[in-house]
């Protein structure tokens, strides 16, 4: 007896000062604590959720569709190329519904060549219809599948490489069911221009303007075949409205992308004191703008971001070396960011945001505050209860009450869980549920007391006869936190783990940890009167 | 201190009323899971989609002016609600608009426009999409289900079926009566408030699996007695632990009610009431419900 008692209260004593020791790099002083303590010795302070300290929850969804239409139009306009290559008249290549390539052709004799052609650059693809003088070719559903997929992974490395350039501490960013993008962004100031620079595709494109062409006419509806008019909008850099948009009409076929560029930083115009996005190439898209440049000089190029016009500079000569810039009426900021999503590359597909979450950081503070002064004299009301109502028992379930709150935050910072708001309710609620087992074995305790029992064999059985029934209670509300667990997000999962945790605690302070007491008390003095 | 001595209320001569008030309950809480199926009540956006913002003042704002404010933009049909304390204002829109504009920065900025004297923080601002929406319904929907089938299980292994069920329906009703008031009282549903009452139904069960354990007990010591007398004296000697804990959990509800803010304050309200309902049900519904089963009690007692 004496040997597992002291067992008990070492066991105790450890879980106690370990809890301590990972919870005290929480507390605010806990800067000036020595180095050496910070090498050693936990120094991870526990995570706050989003609804405490503020930042953004975005669920993107991946337009995975957009992603199979280039890939499809990507195929239209090679096999379009190739056959022209090999002499086979075509009228045209293009790309219909989402997934489906139309090739017609004048020579309906080579509808063997075609046929042929398209089954050997892209066997992924099946014969859907085969009428003379048009070829239709499917794609198989399990490539559509894998392009979607893939679009969704490809966002989510690129838009975690702009998170990283943006300069988040600790983001979470992960893939979610088929093509859903979670993003929670702690402690973010400014939500919007976050929201902007993940939510955009930064498709970059290089395109001729069409001088030829009537841009008036064009405006109206009639756009000569092969060009397309796309705008040019003049944003006030103070108010950030926009101030007037400039029509271009452009050759359609993009001579070059954003693929090619291998960094984009921010530089000054010394002239005009307004930043501009240089770029540099890789070694491919430096021979291709040369190879650009060198055809069309004295035309216009346009540079286009995501179907806007930025800027459309002459070509004044044939360009190596392989550097451009981007220029137009850019704030240092609105610069910056389009240097990042320039360096981390377009996304695949556009997503588009189906949850957005943004606390502010003043809510936040309120919230901590609010929570802990609830907390307080939630805490404060149900020690005070006790103590009236069971007198010296009631300290004892007292101390295992503390006792158990002192755990609870030290596993919650040792196993790096999110406190949220609901988590702090949940921390609440295990200190009621706490005072249930205790509430429990000293009722049992009392009868036993009134059947006669001296108060050693009452203590041991008040506690063996509440022991199955704490069990069943723990174990039934541990089924819901669980499930809550499996289905919860966010805050609700900050629930279920600050309740599951502290159900799991609540059984070992109420068991172990005012048992020690009585029988540290039994094993000193022999007690006649118990006062309960 | 004792606030209950050796009590010896006969529970199960007054399971009539408890009938009749359970029944009231449970009906009025079929009415509101029913309405919110088919999407009618004050669905949060968390299930219907929408846009909430929820802004703090410098000076104090008048209801009335903001709404103008709105419609001046178009926006009609916004639901308001100040916290004066705060001079905080929550903007909640149901409609999930079809463009892409976010609707939460129309706002934002609108209200910039319209109250330049009076200066604001954004307290938090959600969008989500109707798809979500649905998903998080069904989450929620599959989670209720699945805890009160673990339960079951769990209770029908730890007694026997009849207590199983038993439980279940008593945890069942304690949930429809708790969203039953929410939905008279026009509370909003939303996610958190699904947690509540998932974690009430937790907490009901401890409840009711305390009376039965001291049933179970009886049943196995005492062969001779009638069953309801079995279960009267389970009640009653059981009765003083149920008060004590009741009353500190709700205690503790209460200080959160009043003390927790905001974004609390209806969670902690739902497990309030759920304290309460529980703790009745306990013994008024889920004791009663163990005689209705006819051909059990002759199973029980052998089980026993």
């Amino acid at each position: 007896m004496k040997k597992t008692l002291k067992w008990r209260i070492l066991l105790l004593a450890a879980a106690t000062v370990l809890a301590v020791l990972f919870f005290l790099p929480s507390l605010p002083g806990f800067k000036s604590f020595p180095s050496w303590w910070k090498s050693v010795l936990p120094s991870k302070p526990i995570t706050l959720g989003l609804d405490l300290q503020g930042g953004i929850h975005l669920v993107l969804g991946v337009e995975g569709d957009k992603a199979v239409e280039n890939f499809v139009n990507h195929v239209a306009d090679d096999i379009g190329t190739i056959l022209t290559q090999k002499g086979i008249n075509i009228v045209s290549a293009k790309r219909e519904n989402v997934t489906d390539v139309v090739i017609k052709y004048s020579d309906t004799a080579k509808e063997k060549d075609v046929v042929n052609e398209m089954k050997k650059q892209y066997p992924n693809f099946s014969t859907a219809k085969d009428i003379p003088g048009e070829a239709v070719f499917s794609l198989g559903s399990s490539e559509k599948e894998r392009i979607k997929d893939s679009a969704v992974s490809q966002a989510l490395e690129t838009i975690r490489n702009r998170i990283d350039q943006f300069g988040v501490t600790e983001p979470l960013i992960q893939r979610q069911g088929a093509d859903e993008i979670l993003i929670q962004l702690p402690g973010v100031k400014d939500p919007k221009r976050a929201i902007e620079l993940i939510g955009k595709t930064a498709l970059l494109e290089f395109k001729i303007v069409d001088e030829e062409g009537n841009l008036n006419t064009a405006i109206q509806g009639q756009i000569p075949e092969g060009d397309e008019v796309l705008y040019g909008k003049e944003v006030d850099p103070v108010t950030k409205a926009v101030k007037q948009t400039i029509p271009y009409l452009l050759k359609s076929k993009s001579l070059m992308t954003g693929d090619v560029i291998s960094d984009a930083q921010v530089s000054i115009n010394q002239e005009f004191n307004e930043p501009y996005v240089a770029l540099s190439f890789n070694s491919v898209g430096a021979r291709l703008f040369e190879k650009i440049t060198g055809e069309n000089v004295k035309k216009r190029m346009a540079i286009v971001l995501d179907g806007n016009v930025y800027s459309a500079p002459v070509i004044q000569e044939r360009i190596g070396g392989g550097k451009a810039s981007i220029s137009g009426h850019f704030t240092m900021e609105s610069a910056q960011d389009l240097a990042i999503v320039l360096r981390a590359g377009a996304l695949p597909a556009p997503v588009k945001i189906i949850q957005n979450l943004t606390v502010g950081p003043s809510l936040g503070r309120d919230s901590i505050e609010k929570g802990l002064k609830a907390s307080a004299i939630a805490a404060v009301l149900v020690l005070l209860f006790m103590v009236v109502y069971y007198k010296v028992s009631g300290l004892i379930a007292d101390f295992a009450m503390v006792l158990n709150l002192i755990i609870l935050t030290g596993a919650l910072s040792a196993l790096d869980a999110t406190l949220t708001l609901p988590g702090i309710a949940g921390i609440i609620l295990t200190i009621g549920m706490g005072v249930d087992s205790n509430v429990l074995i000293f009722e049992r305790i009392r009868e036993e007391l009134r059947a006669g029992k001296p108060v050693r064999s009452a203590v041991d059985s008040g506690y063996d006869k509440a022991l199955v029934t704490i069990l069943d209670s723990h174990v039934t509300t541990l089924i819901t936190a669980l499930v809550l667990f499996m289905f919860g997000t966010g805050p609700i999962k900050g629930f279920a783990v600050t309740l599951s945790l502290g159900i799991a605690i609540n059984l070992f302070t109420a068991l172990v940890g005012t048992k020690v007491v009585y029988d540290y008390i039994n094993s000193r003095t022999k007690v006649t009167k118990l006062s309960i | 201190m004792e606030i209950v001595k050796d009590t010896n209320i006969d529970f199960m001569g007054l399971k009539k009323y408890a009938y009749i008030f359970s029944g009231i309950l449970s009906i009025i809480g079929i009415i509101a899971v029913i309405s919110i199926m088919f999407g009618r009540g004050n669905l949060g956006i968390d299930f219907g989609g929408g846009t909430a913002v929820q802004l703090k003042f410098d000076k104090p704002i008048k209801i009335d002016a903001a709404r103008d404010a709105l419609q001046k933009h178009g926006i009609n049909d916004a639901e308001l609600q100040e916290f004066p304390l705060d001079n905080k204002l929550l903007i909640r829109l149901k409609k999930v608009s079809t463009s892409n504009e976010p609707v939460a920065d129309t706002i934002i900025s609108l209200f910039r426009q319209e109250f330049t004297a009076n200066t604001f923080v954004v307290d938090s601002s959600i969008e989500i999409g109707p798809t979500v929406g649905k998903r998080l319904q069904k989450d929620a929907f599959t989670a209720v289900i699945l805890s009160m089938i673990g339960i079951i299980i769990y209770i029908a292994f730890r007694f026997e079926l009849k207590f199983g069920i038993a439980a279940a329906i008593a945890t069942f009703h304690d949930v429809l009566a708790v969203l039953g008031v929410f939905f008279i009282l026009n509370k909003e549903i939303n996610l958190l408030i699904i947690t509540a009452l998932l974690t009430l139904a937790g907490y009901s069960l401890t409840d009711t699996v305390v009376v039965f354990d001291r049933i179970r007990d009886y049943l196995k010591i005492r062969r001779k007695d009638q069953i309801d007398v079995i279960i009267n004296n389970g009640i009653n000697h059981t009765l003083s632990r149920t008060l004590i804990t009741s009353l500190t959990t709700a205690l503790v509800l209460v200080a959160l009610v009043i003390f927790g803010g905001e974004v609390i304050h209806d969670f902690s309200l739902a497990l309030l009431l759920g304290v309460c309902v529980g703790t009745y049900s306990s013994i008024f519904v889920a004791s009663p419900l163990l005689l209705l089963w006819k051909g059990g009690s002759g199973m029980m007692k052998k089980a026993a």
